[in-house]
């Protein structure tokens, strides 16, 4: 007896758990899955946006994997996905390419835009960089490892006025980006800056460190650092990394985000994509520290929305 | 009458065999081969990890590796647009620094400890002290990094005024704090391990307290003191997260105990997971993953020996 009772309430989870699977199945005819890849800027606001219209549509399962934008146009080269991700538009040869295979024409869609800053610590007297500064203080090519290389620059609490390089695993879209934007599409970052994890950990670790510069997507700025502006041509003005310079891309460092599909997009796809265009999409684009597309919205509405967004959870 | 009472017990211990006798062998042997099987299992494990590291490695290890690279070239670019390249030597330099300087600190304190508790202290103060280290050893080493990077950094910049607070000093007194619980409580059991008899002798012939700690107590124990330390070592070596954290992560050579370095075990913990399974990136990374095992097999090989000289003295 006492054997069976201490038996039963296991027995009873197991007949539980085994019909609980049961009952949690679905068949496959109510479930249509939206095979999305591509670019690994843009996986984490995908992963995002398939989760949230997930719970909007239960109908609809977006899988998304990143690879990189060139795996996903290849993918979809391929008619293997539904919708490819991209961080660059897409080439000629590519799209040609698709049209012959599935005789359908690429269709693209910008779906963010995403704008890198650079930052300093608040007490550094610099209100912006070059192009070429930056790929002084940043790139292999470089050998600015002291403020004073900078136009004399004096950091008040910097001993030994050095610069602290705050750069970004190599594995970081934001990395990626900036190095190729920067620096240049064959060249390398230098050794020995600090290389974190995330945007957030740069953010604090400047905020901290007065010798410290590192750069960061837009929407990550907060009051206790200085964002820099950018010169991008000698000569030419500073612009500032602002939402309204980003979204009609006077800055330098922007680029825009793109997602496509062979053809017009059609079903549950077309709505899919309706819906990131969207109010609640785009809340999201701004919480993620992306720039919505200027195709969609105006600098006013966005503003709006950022302080609606502001302290509300994911 | 007496032949009766013999006759008695003979039979009541045949009785007592036949029936209990087997059942008792049986469980014996039961118990036998689960305790086998666990013993073996270590050996198969570690055996087992062994090859499968060398595995992993192997491809790369017999192509393109080239030691000279490898342990010379400061240059680790897993990831380029121009080249790949391989050069682990900041990283060894990175471990070494932090193994070092964690042991400047760890080994006085920790063989100092141990001496205390062991040697001088009341029974009342030898309990708590000897709860509160094993309390400090069960600290994860994630919150070590979470020590390092809220309290150390500031205080490093704020109160010593040096550049960057993520540097080896900071992990090397993260490192030393994790260490020390270990010296001190291996260190004190070989410590115990000196016979009283040696106490007394030294006692008698009028050494203080002091003179027999110094001059009876240490080189009797001394095997097991250098294995507490070894240990360590191997401890600071084989960290992970802690050092991840409060080192600064940046692949350079550092010129003062100031300057933020990166270790090996960081390297692959923080780039594991953008590897591909089987790239050559993946490849290098299990190469690290060997030398590290090199590393902490023969410390622990070391330390196991002269453990066992100590304990044979016993």
């Amino acid at each position: 007896m006492k054997k069976f009772l201490f038996l039963n309430p296991i027995v009873f989870l197991m007949f539980f758990l085994l019909f609980g699977c049961f009952g949690l199945k679905k068949s496959p005819e109510d479930f249509l899955i939206i095979q999305n890849k591509g670019s690994d800027t843009l996986v984490n606001l995908a992963q995002v946006w398939a989760e949230n219209y997930g719970r909007i549509n239960s109908k609809v399962a977006i899988s998304v994997s990143g690879g990189g934008s060139g795996t996903g146009i290849a993918a979809l080269i391929n008619n293997q996905v539904d919708i490819a991700n991209s961080s660059r538009s897409i080439k000629e040869e590519e799209s040609k390419k698709a049209e012959q295979n599935s005789g359908k024409k690429v269709t693209e869609y910008v779906v963010a835009l995403d704008a890198l800053s650079v930052f300093v610590h608040p007490s550094n007297p610099l209100q912006g960089l070059s192009r070429t500064e930056l790929a002084c203080i940043f790139g292999s090519e470089g050998n600015c490892d002291n403020w004073s290389q900078i136009r004399n620059t004096v950091v008040p609490g910097c001993k030994n006025n050095k610069i602290i390089r705050v750069s970004r695993m190599s594995n970081s879209g934001t990395y990626q980006y900036f190095l190729e934007r920067v620096i240049g599409k064959k060249k390398d970052m230098r050794l020995g800056s600090m290389d974190l994890n995330g945007s957030k950990e740069s953010i604090d670790l400047v905020q901290n460190t007065p010798c410290a510069i590192g750069y960061t997507g837009m929407g990550y700025i907060n009051d206790h650092i200085k964002a820099l502006c950018v010169t991008w041509d000698e000569g030419g003005p500073c612009i500032p990394p602002t939402l309204e310079n980003a979204m009609n891309k006077t800055y330098p460092i922007t680029r825009e985000l793109f997602m496509y599909t062979l053809g017009e997009a059609e079903g549950e796809v077309k709505k899919y994509l309706e819906w990131i265009k969207g109010i609640d999409a785009t809340k999201l684009v701004i919480k993620m520290g992306y720039i919505p597309s200027p195709a969609y919205w105006s600098i006013e509405d966005v503003n709006r929305l950022k302080a609606q967004t502001q302290g509300q959870k994911l | 009458m007496m032949g009766k009472v013999i006759e008695e017990e003979k039979r009541q211990l045949s009785d007592y065999i036949k029936h209990y006798r087997p059942k008792q062998i049986l469980r014996d042997r039961i118990m036998e081969s689960i305790i086998f099987l666990g013993g073996l299992s270590a050996v198969i494990f570690t055996i087992g990890i062994f090859l499968f590291v060398i595995k992993e490695a192997w491809p790369f290890l017999s192509s393109r590796f080239s030691l000279m690279e490898f342990l010379t070239n400061i240059e680790w670019y897993p990831v380029s647009n121009v080249s790949v390249r391989y050069g682990a030597k900041a990283l060894f330099v990175g471990t070494a620094a932090v193994t070092i300087g964690s042991m400047v600190l760890a080994i006085p304190v920790g063989i100092g400890t141990a001496i205390f508790i062991s040697e001088f202290c009341g029974p009342k103060f030898k309990e708590v002290a000897k709860i509160l280290i094993e309390l400090l050893a069960s600290i994860p080493s994630v919150v070590w990094g979470f020590i390092a990077v809220m309290v150390m950094n500031p205080f490093i910049i704020n109160v010593l005024h040096e550049p960057v607070g993520l540097n080896v000093f900071n992990a090397s007194i993260i490192l030393a704090l994790m260490s020390i619980p270990m010296i001190v409580s291996i260190g004190e059991d070989a410590l115990r391990s000196v016979p009283d008899t040696y106490r007394e002798a030294a006692e008698s012939l009028g050494a203080t307290r002091l003179e027999v700690v110094i001059r009876v107590i240490i080189p009797a124990a001394k095997n097991g003191l250098i294995a507490a330390i070894l240990l360590g070592v191997g401890r600071a070596v084989g960290e992970t997260m802690a050092v991840l954290m409060a080192t600064g992560h940046s692949v350079a050579i550092p010129d003062s105990i100031f300057s933020p370095v990166r270790t090996l075990t960081a390297t692959v913990a923080a780039e594991m997971g953008e590897a591909p399974k089987g790239s050559e990136h993946y490849q290098t990374l299990f190469t690290i993953g060997l030398s590290l095992l090199l590393i902490t097999f023969s410390i622990n090989f070391i330390s196991d020996i002269l453990l066992r000289k100590s304990w044979k003295r016993k």
